[in-house]
């Protein structure tokens, strides 16, 4: 890296971060990562989601499927004409006549379902088709956080075999790998995406099946920036001295590189499941992942929801109830993910840190954060310290010490 | 010289990949999904024997001639222009269909990405540049729009300035013009249609790609301003438009050269918006044929897709070699 150039972010090795090698790596880390206001904000997002996931459907007070829940239990005559007759705009019956007044006939009335907006019994209303959307929104969110966590998982595997693999080997393999990956970045991911789904439409059945279609095209950015960090490992003294002490290729990869990317594995499992996420709901909402009352039946997600309102002109009819929920809970989800990520960034590049840090906390640390050429703050915490004893280094050396390349 | 050949011969294996994946497709997915896709067509009453067998060929189905005979075949097809005829447009060639869903997909990704990519280079310069400002309340507000998918902002902005939602009627939220009220032509009325009705799709384009290029560089920004030649500009006294100027001229070539990343995801979210506003690009056509199973039409504004996609990344690639000096000395010797 010569000095001067622009390098990106992912191509700055760990020593940049001023990350040392410890010999307990993952420890240190561990204690180190999740401190960050950011990181915290991600994860307890996470954790209410995963909660969601995992008692949604049991907590569900109704079945997401089930239409005509106005009426549920000991109803009849009278009672059930007036829970039905409350879910019905009616266009009373008329006589139309023309301009003369001459010929006359009788319209029909005209009968619409009309969906509930959120009440104590509904409390996030209902649809078109009288179905409980409070109901619907926590059963979808176990087939929306599975298939984004699975297909995160398969291609965060996918892109450390295949970025590692190339990183470390170097020459044709590297040349080979890197290929592969750069034609899977090259070609937009969606449409094939779109084509793929469109030739397995029974996939959104079975979440392997479809988080496997999804991994397949969202491998290759976490290969190519996983390549890369590879590359800068691979020269360091700690492998060499590996190396040189005889150990195995397959052993110098797990326990001497394998390590030192863990922070880079983790932020790709993160945008490979945010990415994930949004492709599934993008295929849900095409109508490409299985609708719930198909043979075989669909799994129940967010976009399935939004899949049902958008033809059913919810948006343009104001039935906001019945849409901005998945809506709102997709938009949280990703947000939540963002969040850890830049957690992670900000871990692995500590000039963002400070970058992030709120002004109070700033005034506390003894730093400014006005910008001031050649001076970076670079915040780190004593180990032993509070949440709120945040601590700043601040590296005076005008050439930046802690960028220089090893 | 050299660099730009081997970016070209990259991207044609590229296209390559793409194309052979799509040609296999149809031959190895189980399921049958084509013979489906055959019998539908043949119920329709509008595809006649002719017709079927064409598709039949097309995708490979029934068909007694070995599966390398067929990609030979489906390559000499390409070459010639012919994509096959799509039976759900009358029996048109998709090649002609494509002309016509283009412009108007090229129009709006080349609008949005070009407003998009320089108002958000611009605000990320200035966020990076002044971090710590009052600025940074910008910062979990870009979070949340790159968080959102480009169809539900579409959603969202259909409901508040929507002519048929119910809040503002401010904007056509449908279409990409008003079919009942011009005539398609070069006249006033039809040009001022396209434009308003361009208006929501593009700004939901620009609001959801911008966060990227934002978040990019301020973070690319950052991590400029502490180098060395920005404390010598700076210490010989160059004023501070210039000083920030080197440094971001610096800070976007990263920004040029993911511009290909970028790209991808762009054209993927406008192919939704697309839906969401009924706009008659190839988006909205693509889920149109993949609902009614023309496969034929989905191959070809797959193969459109991926080609145009590829021409933007050169494009890219072109104008990375244009700004930065050394990847000119590489291209040059």
């Amino acid at each position: 890296m010569t000095a001067g150039a622009a390098t990106t972010r992912t191509e700055t090795p760990l020593a940049a971060a001023g990350l040392q090698p410890p010999p307990s790596v993952l420890r240190s880390r561990g204690l180190r990562v999740p401190r960050s206001p950011k990181v915290i904000a991600g994860l307890a997002i996470l954790a209410v989601f995963v909660v969601i996931a995992v008692i949604g459907p049991v907590i569900a007070p109704y079945s997401p499927n089930e239409t005509g829940i106005y009426c549920r239990t000991a109803c009849s005559g009278a009672r059930a004409a007036a829970a039905w007759l409350q879910t019905i705009v009616v266009h009373p019956a008329e006589q139309v006549c023309n301009a003369a007044g001459t010929v006359c006939f009788n319209s029909p009335a005209v009968l619409a379902f009309l969906p509930k907006p959120p009440s104590g019994a509904h409390w996030l209303g209902t649809t078109v088709f009288a179905q409980d959307v409070w109901s619907q929104l926590l059963v979808s969110t176990r087939a929306t956080l599975l298939v984004g966590f699975i297909a995160g998982a398969i291609a965060t595997a996918l892109s450390v075999l295949v970025g590692v693999t190339a990183g470390y080997l170097g020459g044709n393999a590297d040349e080979g790998l890197s290929l592969l990956s750069n034609v899977f970045l090259a070609i937009p991911g969606l449409p094939l995406l779109i084509v793929l789904a469109s030739y397995v439409p029974s996939a959104g059945a079975n979440v392997i099946v479809i988080a496997l279609i999804v991994a397949v095209t969202g491998w290759a950015y976490g290969a190519r920036v996983l390549r890369a960090q590879t590359l800068s490992l691979r020269n360091r003294d700690f492998v060499e001295a590996a190396r040189v002490s005889g150990e195995g290729r397959m052993r110098i990869i797990v326990v001497e590189v394998l390590p030192n990317l863990l922070p880079i594995v983790a932020s790709t499992f993160l945008f490979t499941t945010l990415y994930a996420v949004g492709a599934y709901v993008a295929l849900a909402f095409l109508g490409l992942a299985g609708a719930p009352n198909a043979s075989p039946a669909g799994l129940w997600n967010w976009g399935e929801m939004l899949q049902q309102a958008y033809p059913q002109n919810a948006v343009a009819s104001g039935w906001w109830w019945w849409w901005l929920p998945p809506g709102f809970c997709i938009a949280l989800l990703g947000m939540g993910l963002a969040l850890l990520n830049f957690g992670i960034d900000e871990f692995v590049n500590p000039r963002l840190r400070a970058a992030g840090l709120s002004r109070r906390s700033a005034r506390r640390a003894g730093i400014s954060l006005r910008p001031r050429l050649g001076i970076t703050p670079v915040m780190h915490r004593r180990a032993t310290g509070g949440r709120h004893s945040a601590t700043a280094a601040v590296a005076t050396d005008a050439v930046g010490s802690e960028g220089a390349a090893p | 010289m050299r660099l730009l050949l081997r970016r070209l011969s990259f991207y044609v294996i590229a296209a390559w990949v793409a194309l052979t994946i799509s040609f296999f497709l149809p031959r190895v997915m189980p399921g049958n999904p084509v013979q489906e896709a055959i019998s539908r067509a043949t119920q329709s009453g509008v595809c006649n024997l002719e017709c079927v067998n064409a598709i039949r060929l097309e995708l490979g189905f029934g068909v007694h001639t070995s599966i390398w005979v067929q990609y030979l075949q489906f390559w000499g097809n390409l070459f010639h222009g012919d994509l096959g005829s799509s039976w759900t447009q009358g029996n048109q060639p998709v090649a002609t269909l494509i002309a016509q869903y283009l412009p108007w997909t090229i129009g709006l990704l080349g609008a949005a990405t070009v407003i998009s990519f320089v108002l958000g280079t611009l605000i990320g310069i200035v966020m990076g540049w002044l971090r710590g400002s009052w600025l940074d309340w910008l910062m979990p507000v870009a979070t949340l729009f790159q968080a959102i998918p480009y169809f539900l902002l579409a959603l969202v902005l259909t409901m508040f300035f929507g002519e048929t939602a119910h809040m503002l009627h401010l904007l056509p939220s449908s279409g990409g013009y008003d079919v009942y009220t011009v005539a398609p032509g070069m006249n006033w009325p039809y040009l001022w249609s396209i434009v308003t009705h361009a208006v929501l799709p593009a700004a939901t384009v620009v609001l959801a790609s911008m966060a990227g290029f934002i978040l990019g560089m301020r973070n690319q920004m950052i991590t400029t301003m502490d180098e060395d030649f920005v404390l010598v500009a700076r210490a010989k006294g160059l004023p501070r438009r210039r000083v920030v100027w080197y440094a971001a001229r610096n800070a976007m070539l990263p920004s040029v050269s993911n511009f290909s990343i970028a790209i991808s995801l762009v054209v993927a979210g406008q192919l939704l918006v697309e839906l969401v506003f009924n706009y008659p690009g190839i988006g909205y056509h693509l889920f149109k044929a993949v609902e009614d199973l023309d496969y034929v039409l989905v191959q070809g504004i797959f193969l459109v897709i991926v080609v145009v996609v590829l021409v933007a990344n050169l494009l890219a690639d072109l104008v990375y070699v244009l700004i930065d000096p050394r990847a000119r000395q590489e291209a040059a010797g």
